[in-house]
């Protein structure tokens, strides 16, 4: 961990000059993308059985993939913690990053990154075991809690916390699988996460029943992929890819029928479909490739997260802004 | 003659053929060369961190935290400042750190004195210990002791109690805390007189044994002096002392002092795996001393555990101390692994959560840097020091 923080460094002081530049042609030199991911929560970021990895934040790589080479495949992962994750970028050990992070003005204004649009609207929650019998986080008050280090889930809590004149006893782990293993052995009687991840993180518990997600929602947690301040084409290109599959879903293009799509009459359809990449450095295809290989947005919401898997989150705030939710993207044209 | 001499003698080469100018030159281009070596990559860093918009300076250590500590020796709360947090790891990291050196080293001379027992068990187990515990790498061993050991633990509600006021449960230790009352100072005084007097009686009877040969029982009086004394006080005062006892509430005990799980943890881990060290030390110590030293020593009438205490023991010393030393500093940055289950020390803390919130990494490990060189340096000082004092005195 802490060497992967050192090496970061020593390339930040030494070769810095390079990482600034152009990202694309460095990927397109590579040909690949460096996607740094969560070290392991199911239906973000998390490798299956066969070492792929899967989930929606990968997805949002592999659509830049496709966009940028042509292929959603031509993606390398590195997994990190919450508190190598800045760095790594920083340092170009990786092009994108897509780790369910929190956008606040802190890591925008200063770290020397940009959030380049929103995938997933979250908010921090809490887990507790049934037995306790607790209904509500207002029945918290002297609570121990278990927490990953580096998120602004640490910040939100102290300020709930406070703010309602109750106090906790923080246990502060460095990944999020240790913090589910000390919830597990008694340690805390909550654990504290984003509420996608407390679903995700009930599931790896022997007795996954045995615990419930409480209805409060202290925080809003809008998670999306960031990448390098000061390259504006690569910024453009990972915020019109994620634009393209939320854009997709809402016209009703799928990966099944986009090829038929192609010859739409429709001229947003079209749109969508060619014509708009040489704006982005692109070929006319890539927003074809994104849906025909990754899917659009609400697909790889259902087999990630939602009905079609494991989770079974519900689409929520996540829903596109037609349908109840406040999933929007500007249009493409 | 004389011209003969003065064509043996070699006259002064020039300045660049010097051997010693030669010398002073090279090394100073060689700390030239370091210098704008280091310039360089400090510029070259600060500039590219400015380009890239990333902040830069130490000013975020007057800035509100924002976030709360698991344990901490001094007043914490989210209201303070990140430079505060600095603090409170360090403390904790030196506490840990302290701990684990003085629990190792007992730990450490029990094993290597019982390594070399005439009992066949005792000294077999000992073997198996340091073995077992040497070659397993410390990281698993931190592992196991906190979630192997955690998992084991009762919860809250059941608690192994002692007294009914010291428990034990997955939370950590509780234990009463003392409040001192009214006229409590009394026994304070008396404790301070009984330490002083202690010195002094043992000064005296040495000085006496060296005259005259007469023993004095220096361990008894000591013990009366500073235990008894400030007991007679204190119950002549009035017992001025309450007890703050932990009590169970709702989630947990609340009152008393309290020793978190990652605290005890991260302890038996770290001395369990450096007393194995220390015991070969001790061992190799012991040995080192003549068998002659021994013999002479019994045949003047010593006991066995005075031989060991005044004879083999500080012959010993000198050969341990040095060793010593880097395993106490290994103690000191190996309690850097604390991180791992969530010990808030300096990695974790101030390492981990402030830099992450603040995204300083460069600051923010140089200082983490320069606290574990600080650490380590003390140490060393203090060991150098001891060294020197054990040394054998020529005559």
């Amino acid at each position: 961990m802490k060497k992967s923080i050192f090496l970061g460094l020593a390339a930040a002081a030494m070769f810095g000059t390079t990482a600034i530049a152009d990202t694309l042609d460095a990927v397109k030199k590579n040909d690949h993308v460096k996607c740094g991911v969560s070290t392991g929560l199911a239906g973000f970021s998390a490798a299956d059985e066969k070492g792929n990895y899967q989930g929606m934040d990968v997805d949002v790589c592999r659509a830049v993939a496709a966009a940028v080479l042509g292929d959603a495949n031509k993606v390398k992962f590195t997994p990190l913690t919450a508190k190598e994750r800045f760095t790594a970028l920083q340092s170009g050990e990786i092009d994108i990053l897509s780790r369910n992070t929190t956008w606040t003005l802190t890591r925008d204004a200063s770290l020397g990154l940009n959030f380049a649009g929103v995938n997933y609207y979250d908010g921090q929650g809490f887990m507790v075991t049934k037995a306790l019998g607790v209904k509500s986080a207002m029945e918290l008050d002297g609570a121990a809690v278990c927490l990953q280090a580096g998120t602004t889930t640490e910040l939100n809590l102290a300020d709930y916390f406070k703010a309602n004149n109750m106090k906790y006893k923080a246990v502060t782990y460095d990944t999020s699988d240790q913090t589910i293993k000390g919830f597990e052995a008694g340690r805390c009687d909550m654990l504290t996460s984003d509420q996608s991840q407390l679903y995700s993180l009930r599931i790896k518990l022997a007795k996954p029943d045995d615990a419930v997600v409480l209805p409060e929602v202290i925080s809003k947690e809008p998670l999306g992929p960031v990448v390098r301040q000061g390259d504006d084409k690569w910024f453009n290109i990972v915020r019109w890819s994620l634009n393209a599959m939320i854009n997709a879903e809402e016209m009703g293009i799928t990966k099944a029928n986009v090829a038929s799509m192609k010859d739409s009459k429709d001229p947003a359809t079209q749109r969508l479909m060619g014509g708009q990449g040489e704006k982005l450095g692109l070929d006319d295809k890539w927003s074809y490739n994104i849906i025909s290989q990754v899917g659009n947005y609400g697909e790889s919401f259902e087999a990630n997260v939602g009905s079609g898997s494991p989770l079974k989150i519900g689409r929520g705030l996540n829903a596109l802004w037609n349908k109840g939710g406040i999933m929007y993207a500007p249009p493409i044209r | 003659m004389s011209t003969q001499q003065q064509g043996l003698t070699p006259g002064k080469p020039p300045i660049w053929n010097d051997p010693h100018y030669r010398a002073l030159f090279f090394q100073i281009l060689l700390i030239i060369g370091l210098g704008a070596f280091l310039y360089y990559i400090v510029n070259n860093t600060l500039s590219n961190m400015e380009a890239r918009g990333i902040s830069t300076g130490f000013a975020f250590l007057s800035e509100r935290s924002g976030f709360d500590i698991l344990q901490s020796l001094i007043p914490f709360s989210a209201d303070s400042t990140y430079g505060r947090t600095f603090f409170v790891g360090l403390l904790n990291t030196i506490l840990i750190t302290l701990l684990g050196i003085v629990v190792a080293t007992i730990l450490g001379f029990i094993v290597g004195v019982a390594r070399l027992s005439k009992n066949w068990l005792i000294a077999k187990l000992a073997t198996v210990y340091i073995e077992t515990f040497r070659n397993i790498p410390l990281l698993i061993q931190i592992f196991f002791w906190y979630f192997v050991v955690l998992r084991a633990m009762p919860g809250a509600r059941d608690s192994l109690s002692f007294m009914d006021s010291f428990f034990l449960n997955v939370r950590g230790m509780y234990a009463p805390y003392p409040v001192p009352g009214e006229g409590f100072n009394f026994t304070l005084i008396a404790i301070a007189i009984g330490i002083i007097a202690a010195f002094l009686v043992r000064s005296w009877a040495k000085k006496r044994q060296n005259a005259t040969g007469q023993q004095f029982p220096i361990f008894w009086t000591s013990l009366g002096l500073i235990f008894g004394l400030p007991l007679i006080v204190f119950l002549l005062s009035g017992s001025p002392l309450t007890w703050d006892i932990p009590v169970l509430n709702r989630f947990n005990f609340q009152g008393g002092t309290r020793i978190i799980p990652e605290l005890l943890a991260l302890l038996i881990a770290l001395s369990i795996y450096t007393a194995a060290f220390i015991a070969e030390i001790v061992r190799s110590g012991i040995l080192a001393v003549s068998k002659g030293q021994t013999e002479a020593a019994l045949s003047l009438g010593l006991q066995p555990n005075q031989n060991l205490r005044l004879v083999v023991i500080p012959q010993a010393m000198r050969v341990i101390i040095p060793p010593m030393t880097s395993q106490y500093l290994n103690l000191a940055k190996n309690s850097s692994l604390a991180t791992a289950i969530g010990y808030p020390d300096i990695v974790n803390v101030f390492m981990g959560t402030t830099l992450n919130q603040t995204g300083q990494a460069v600051e923010i490990i140089a200082m983490t840097m320069a606290v574990y060189l600080t650490i380590s340096l003390t140490i060393s000082l203090f060991m150098n020091w001891y060294n020197a004092k054990m040394a054998l005195v020529e005559r």
